[in-house]
């Protein structure tokens, strides 16, 4: 494995640059994945048959609270980069934690959000517009969810071996990840709460 | 639980396919064992992360998924041979129409082009590998087990029975009560995972790994042609997976996406399959164009005529292609206006195809032309696709397809394009380069006697359903009185389907037969080719070049051996890299198959654990050191000598 000094470590091998490279082209593709939920979203979100709809099931704290987390925890994740490039190892973990720690909180929400719903009787059965809503978010919160698990693992790996070519290029990808789920998450939050509440 | 879900019932059929799978299982088991094999499948085939081998693996798939989509069809053409037949009934007619579109376009077609490209690709790019080895055996155990998944359909609770596009409301539990829809949605789902992330790989692969001095517009027509497919499958494929997942959400857990009433929408899965679906038969298509580039330029022994318009016509029909989806449902009440935009965009997908046959023709003209067996399937196409592009520009027609909608006529156009598009292309595509993989020729002369057969059975077979069509004749009906009128066509028809059966077992007959009697080629260049995967051994080693060539015109080979420039500036060989064998990847195909069937049947508590199973995998691979191994220059040294059989470099 050749390693080229004069690049960041992510992509100081040919290998770490097209894994690099090839995470982009799988971003490029979850791009259509969302843009169809969201779709699907606009297309039933007038259908809510005789179940509720957003704006009377909406709250905008909890919201908030997750927007708040999410963006905070994209912060963290780019410090925890920017602490790698440095090669300070133990600040790198501590905010690769931060922000695992903020992602699990804002799935709790999420979680505490729908089991609200459902408690409502507003269920993935009730209409075509809350079987949207489900999906929609349940797919976001499956991926910050996934985030989570994946995250644990390369934190594993940090620790166990430390900031070499392939744990830096693992987290680098990481965070082009979580920075993409929080994008998603502020068109989730402008399209489906903020209208979905006027 | 329930027991009778997994029944299917009362077919002798059905009985005598279990019986044979059965029987073919436990042969295989026995025979594995009695010639002690099971340690070589495991090491040479299910753990490789060899781009060749995954290639040829892909490729033995789909040629098996052609004859089960082949008895499919049979029995079809066989039910509507002659009124009021009484071999398969309402229901049976439909899970076979529906697996035959189904099993044909996704389990055939797709993976033999992605066979041909995974061989072939790296080779003609002049790299070691495809950018990820490891993902690339993923992607074969998904769709390979995906394929599995369906196929066990039929003899464990029942196949899908709402035609290839399963429409809802016919594909919803209310119209479609047997567990068949489930089995669409999961297999799909899996093998679509992973045909998705072949598109991320060979993205990868063709922009970064490129031999040095082959620029974009020096790539080899086919390498593009699969740069613009996998670009296709790589925006269109996720809109099948949600598709699929709301499918399934309908299905199993009661949401109410495309149901009748609170609030769903049925013609929401008709848009959402047709914009993944009319892109898709675009990457079965588009590649196939790339394989006749080859072959038209190789065996006329000319540059191929009008590279960059060939170039653009495919970019333009690949940016069309996502316009154009709702021509399949010009007839279900969308107004004029969405009527005349699909017209138009569909329409005009002919110009660019056009200037493809154009150029072509002009490739063809006053060349030195020599007549072998791809050719032959090549200079085959070009009428027959055109035939189907015209009876395609004639449905395209709103107002006209009013006529045509949903008759014969339809389904011959369809397999007009589809056959000579893509089956063709893929025969002729494993033809060209079998000796590229085996060191030797398929016999000519069975190769020229199965192309006769598939060729002229091919019209006999499909021809009198544009006959049918216009007199009326709808499809997917699975009988018919005699008045109608309808049945000499039919029995014609049906009399082409057996001649087109014949054609194929030749064709396999002619693999076995060259297999055991053809000589091994003196040359790694039996054709006289032009791009560089003629210009390493064949077979070709591991490693694929032991240098790796410096490409200077388009035509590289050709070049090197014709205007004296040569390939290689340096020829010191230095040690190669490699990635190692891996099981991961089968196991977790083997995972989420289980996770598949358990979902199918509603199973959760197994149905967790499998994806737990799933997620603890993904996690032993994350883990995974293994950064492959070196091969030594002395090693590579005397593969090569080995190999060289009298050539030089
Ligand atoms: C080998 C010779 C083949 C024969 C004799 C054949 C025959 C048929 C027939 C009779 C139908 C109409 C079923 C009906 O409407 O009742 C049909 C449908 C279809 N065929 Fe083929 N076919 C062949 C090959 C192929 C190939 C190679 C492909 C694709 C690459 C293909 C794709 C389809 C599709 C997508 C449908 C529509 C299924 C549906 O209605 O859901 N066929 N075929
Ligand atoms: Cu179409």
């Amino acid at each position: 494995m050749k390693i080229d000094a004069s690049k960041p470590l992510e992509y100081s091998t040919e290998e770490n640059s097209n894994k690099i490279f090839g995470f982009w082209v799988f971003l490029g593709a979850e791009i259509p994945l969302f843009a169809t939920l969201f779709t699907v979203y606009f297309v039933m979100v007038n259908r809510y048959a005789s179940g509720p709809s957003g704006s009377e099931l909406f709250e905008i704290g909890p919201v908030l609270m997750e927007t708040f987390l999410l963006l905070t925890s994209s912060f963290t994740i780019g410090l925890a980069v920017h602490a790698m490039r440095h090669g300070y190892k133990k600040a790198m973990m501590v905010f690769m934690a931060i922000t695992l720690l903020m992602g699990l909180a804002f799935v709790g929400i999420e979680i505490d959000e729908f089991f609200t719903y459902v408690h409502e009787g507003a269920t993935l059965q009730t209409s075509g517009f809350l079987s949207s809503l489900f999906v929609l978010l349940g797919t976001h919160g499956l991926h910050v969810s996934f985030g989570l698990l994946w995250g644990i693992g390369i934190m594993i790996q940090l620790w166990k071996r430390g900031i070499t070519p392939a744990t830096a290029n693992k987290t680098f990808i990481f965070s082009l990840f979580w920075h993409f789920l929080d994008v998603v998450w502020i068109f989730i939050f402008s399209f489906v709460y903020l209208k979905g509440l006027m | 639980m329930d027991l009778d879900k997994f029944k299917v019932h009362g077919e002798p059929l059905i009985y005598g396919a279990m019986v044979s799978i059965a029987l073919a299982t436990i042969g295989i088991i026995v025979g594995l064992t009695y010639f002690k094999k099971w340690r070589y499948l495991w090491r040479e085939w299910l753990t490789t992360v060899d781009h060749k081998k995954i290639g040829v693996m892909y490729i033995l798939a789909a040629l098996l998924m052609l004859f089960r989509g082949g008895v499919d069809a049979m029995m079809m053409r066989l039910q509507t041979a002659a009124p009021e037949m009484k071999f398969l009934d309402a229901q049976h007619y439909n899970e076979v129409f529906t697996t035959h579109g189904l099993i044909m376009i996704l389990f055939m077609a797709m993976p033999f082009i992605i066979g041909l490209m995974n061989v072939i690709i790296p080779l003609q790019i002049g790299a070691r590998d495809v950018a990820f080895p490891r993902l690339n055996a993923v992607s074969f155990w998904l769709f390979f087990f995906g394929a599995m998944l369906l196929n066990i359909s039929f003899v464990i609770g029942g196949s899908p029975d709402a035609g290839w596009s399963a429409y809802f409301p016919l594909a919803s539990i209310e119209f479609s009560p047997t567990v068949g829809n489930n089995y669409y949605s999961l297999a799909l789902q899996i093998s679509g995972i992973g045909t998705l992330i072949t598109g991320v790989n060979f993205i990868v692969t063709i922009l970064k790994m490129r031999a040095p001095g082959m620029t974009l517009m020096k790539m080899p027509m086919f390498t593009w042609s699969v740069l613009i497919t996998n670009i296709i499958i790589v925006f269109a494929f996720p809109v099948l997976t949600v598709a699929l997942a709301l499918m399934m959400f309908d299905r199993l857990f009661g949401s109410q996406f495309f149901t009748m009433a609170n609030g769903g929408m049925d013609m929401l899965w008709a848009n959402l399959f047709w914009v993944w679906g009319h892109p898709e038969v675009y990457i079965v298509i588009l590649p196939a164009f790339g394989i006749y580039s080859e072959i038209i330029a190789t065996f006329s022994k000319k540059n191929l005529y009008g590279y960059t318009s060939m170039v653009f016509s495919m970019l333009i029909i690949s940016l069309l292609s996502f316009l154009v989806w709702a021509h399949h449902f010009y007839t279900m009440g969308q107004g004029a206006m969405v009527n005349s935009f699909f017209s138009i965009t569909t329409m005009a997908i002919a110009v660019p195809t056009g200037v493809k046959i154009f150029n072509w023709l002009f490739t063809l003209r006053k060349g030195r032309i020599s007549f072998t067996t791809p050719m032959l399937y090549t200079l085959a196409f070009i009428p027959i696709f055109t035939i189907g592009g015209v009876t395609g520009v004639m449905l395209a027609m709103a107002s006209a397809d009013y006529q045509y909608h949903n008759t014969m006529f339809l389904v011959a156009h369809f397999h007009y394009v589809l056959i000579p598009g893509a089956v063709f292309a893929v025969i002729a595509g494993f033809y060209y380069w079998f000796p590229k993989v085996f060191g030797f020729r398929l016999n000519e002369r069975l190769g020229k006697h199965s192309f006769w057969w598939i060729v002229i059975s091919f019209n006999v077979t499909f021809f009198p359903l544009f006959f049918l069509g216009l007199m009326g004749m709808t499809r997917r009906m699975y009988t018919y009185s005699e008045e109608t009128g309808f049945g000499p066509l039919n029995m014609l028809s049906f009399v082409g389907a057996v001649g087109l059966a014949i054609g194929f077992v030749l064709l396999v007959y002619n693999i076995y037969w060259s297999t055991r009697y053809m000589p091994r080629d003196e040359t790694n260049d039996p054709w006289d080719g032009r791009t560089l995967e003629w210009a390493t051994h064949s077979p070709m080693p591991v490693y694929n070049f032991a240098i790796v060539p410096k490409v200077k015109t388009r035509d590289a080979l050709w070049s090197a051996k014709h205007e004296n420039i040569p390939l290689y500036d340096d020829k010191t060989i230095t040690k190669i890299h490699m990635p190692s064998n891996t099981g991961k990847p089968f196991i977790l195909g083997v995972i989420f198959f289980f996770l598949g069937f358990f979902l199918v049947f509603s199973m959760w508590i197994p149905a967790i654990v499998s994806g737990i199973g799933v997620i603890i995998m993904l996690a032993f691979m994350s883990f995974d050191q293994d950064s492959g191994y070196y091969i030594s220059v002395d090693e590579v040294k005397a593969t090569e000598k080995k190999l060289m059989r009298g050539e030089t470099v």
